[in-house]
């Protein structure tokens, strides 16, 4: 288990040390940090005075020593646009980006788990066999046209009028496939509660909660048909393995059979892959956050791109290179201790 | 001589490529497959329908004389104030919107299409290098697409793209966009492929005929190429179709985020970017009829994927 731990370790420092020198050949082949302080009015010779001074003249080796010092103790430089410490930045916009994920997240497990049991349970149901469809499709539309349907149904609203409007009936009908709308579809609202540091939150607030609706449901519905479609999966192939037969021999009841025997040992894998997925996650609230202007990471992030803010782009590199790289190597290491038919190194069976 | 007429009677003897095709089990399941059939056809017809846009399209989208202000926001011809010469309408520039989309089509096929042709060229190049040779090769190549595939496929397009462009500048970036493009989403995705010619590589190394061709004297490129890579083509064929359908949502997200083709010569992505300006003003039809044709077009690129998944890998198949 330590030599499975020590690789671990070892895999993560090694990916963050080529994080850290893509960001590091970034940050010194684009924009000069010397216009960007001093503007235009500066002569040459003060220039390379104050090149000499930040150590921009230094061999390489020696430049990228003192960035990956000053990153370990916290300092990912300045940015541009907020003449703040970028590392500051991102703090202020991660709680936005965390309670979005946290809601969608939410959504993705209430909804991904009965749904994908059922399909399982029941495959040849019609029921089972719609959401299968639905989530087929549900894959191939993209995040931010799922975020633009959803502002056009519930924020603007849809009236359309095919059925004659001078019967009750086709007036009914119209009421039925029209919506209102009304639903905010534009950052976080006014009645954020301050938690504590910088942590503004929108979960305390009628008005927080419903700016929160549409952007978690957009993130989560790109993902919940990929958790639907594996949890059928897997669900599927446990039900025909040997201890489930057992265990409806034994007379055990069904429920008892599908949710406490089968469940268990369904949710292994799905727990991987929602380790692995919050990579995709994170590229998604970058879509997610633009179409509703949600002041997270994601949208500083583009933000910053479109300002060439460079030192900014860098330390969001490196930030979401480390959230990447903790999640992975804690999803290894659970994946390792929870599941004994994994090989650790150093074992041989 | 006797010899060499036998070989050449053989040949005769043997099929040709259309009648093997015509007995082939491929061809078989996709005559029983009507899903398959409705997807490959809508499939040709978006294809051919993009591709002959300059023939058929009404106007020239690219063409900025053809264009009048005066015309922008139109609805389409079936809603009040809609103006027959635009069936779909008119954009926030009066660009009619069915041109505009038949060749953002052409736009996002091309780019989907050459981002699959730049991964099967990286991945079949790293796959074969990674299965046949092994050893440092081999992790060296698989760590880096395991990092990469860990980041998320997407979010490497956007942190590439981002890079470029900050680096090329945005005029700069606009008028080689569709090569960039092709490049960013090429080297963001080649792991998927890398990864399936490698396990196919490693499955088939230990077999008879490649013995023989090392013993034969032949050397690693030949084999490679020549022998491996005939055996690897079905995966390859299978991930490569969903890769198109990826590379196009891939190329609609970075239009869309500002980080891909400019408004001038859009895609899907950058139509239904400047059309969500618009929304709350009510001409939905600049974002969601262009988003619709992205829809479709992926989802039939899926569809047919998975068709052809189960057909020629049954082993794959799950559930």
């Amino acid at each position: 288990m330590i030599a499975f731990l020590i690789q671990r370790l070892w895999h993560a420092f090694l990916v963050m040390f080529v994080i850290s020198l893509i960001s590091f050949s970034i940050k010194g082949s684009l924009g000069d940090p010397v216009r960007e302080l001093v503007g235009q009015s500066v002569s040459v010779e003060q220039r390379n005075l104050l090149r000499e001074e930040m150590g921009l003249n230094d061999p390489l080796p020696v430049q990228y020593g003192r960035f990956a010092w000053d990153a370990l103790h916290g300092d990912l430089g300045q940015s541009y646009f907020y003449s703040k410490p970028t590392l500051d930045v991102i703090v202020e916009h991660m709680p936005a980006t965390l309670e979005l994920v946290l809601c969608a997240s939410l959504i993705i497990l209430l909804f991904s788990v009965p749904v994908g049991v059922y399909a399982a349970i029941r495959p040849a149901s019609w029921l089972a066999k719609t959401c299968m469809g639905i989530s087929v499709v549900g894959i191939s539309v993209p995040v931010f046209l799922t975020a633009i349907v959803l502002i056009q149904l519930f924020s603007i609203g849809v009236h359309i009028t095919p059925f004659p409007t001078d019967t009750d009936w086709g007036t009914w009908l119209n009421e039925l496939i029209s919506t209102d709308g009304g639903l905010p579809s534009f950052g976080r609202g006014n009645e954020l509660v301050h938690l504590f540091g910088t942590w503004d939150t929108g979960f305390f607030s009628v008005d927080g909660l419903l700016h929160l609706l549409l952007p978690a449901a957009s993130l989560a519905s790109i993902m919940l048909p990929l958790f639907i479609r594996l949890i059928r999966s897997e669900m599927l192939e446990v039900l025909q393995s040997d201890y489930v037969r057992f265990a409806r021999a034994k007379g055990i009841s069904p429920g008892r059979i599908y949710f406490l025997h089968a469940l268990k040992n369904t949710m292994l894998p799905v727990i991987t892959v929602g380790g692995v997925q919050i990579g995709t996650m994170v590229a998604y609230t970058i879509l997610t956050e633009t179409v509703f202007q949600w002041p997270g990471m994601g949208l500083m992030f583009l933000e910053a791109i479109t300002r060439s803010d460079i030192p900014l782009i860098v330390a969001y590199l490196m930030v979401v290179g480390l959230i990447f790289v903790v999640t992975n190597t804690l999803v290894d290491l659970v994946y390792g201790l929870v599941n004994p038919t994994v090989k650790l190194t150093g074992q041989h069976a | 001589m006797s010899e060499e007429t036998s070989t050449a009677d053989l040949r005769a003897q043997m099929p040709g490529a259309w009648a093997r095709f015509r007995k082939s089990y491929l061809l078989y399941s996709f005559k029983r497959d009507p899903v398959a059939q409705l997807c490959l056809l809508i499939f040709i017809i978006i294809t051919i329908a993009a591709f002959g846009a300059p023939w058929w399209a009404p106007t020239d989208p690219y063409d900025l004389t053809g264009i009048d202000i005066m015309n922008s926001e139109l609805p389409p011809m079936w809603l009040d104030g809609g103006d027959a010469a635009f069936p779909l309408g008119t954009d926030a520039q009066g660009r009619d919107l069915l041109s505009t989309i038949l060749y953002g089509t052409r736009v996002s096929l091309l780019i989907g299409f050459g981002a699959v042709a730049m991964q099967c060229v990286l991945g079949i190049l790293f796959g074969l290098l990674a299965g046949y040779f092994g050893g440092i090769i081999d992790a060296t190549l698989m760590r880096l697409a395991d990092i990469q595939l860990s980041f998320s496929t997407l979010m490497v397009a956007i942190l590439v793209g981002a890079i470029v462009k900050a680096s090329f500048g945005n005029l700069m970036f606009g008028q080689v966009a569709l090569i960039l493009l092709i490049l960013i989403i090429g080297i963001a995705e080649w792991p998927q492929i890398a990864r399936t010619v490698r396990a196919s590589v490693l499955a088939e190394r230990s077999k008879e005929y490649v013995d023989a061709a090392r013993v034969m004297g032949f050397r690693a490129p030949r084999i490679m190429f020549r022998h491996l890579l005939p055996n690897t083509l079905s995966p390859i064929f299978v991930i490569a179709t969903v890769q198109i359908a990826n590379a196009i949502i891939s190329e609609a997200a970075l239009s869309f985020l500002g980080l891909g083709m400019p408004e001038t010569q859009p895609s899907l992505g950058s139509l239904i970017k400047s059309g969500f300006d618009y929304i709350q003003s009510g001409a939905w039809w600049i974002t969601l009829i262009p988003g619709a044709v992205l829809v479709v077009l992926v989802l039939v690129i899926n569809l047919l994927g998975d068709w052809l998944r189960d057909v020629m890998n049954p082993r794959l198949h799950k559930g």
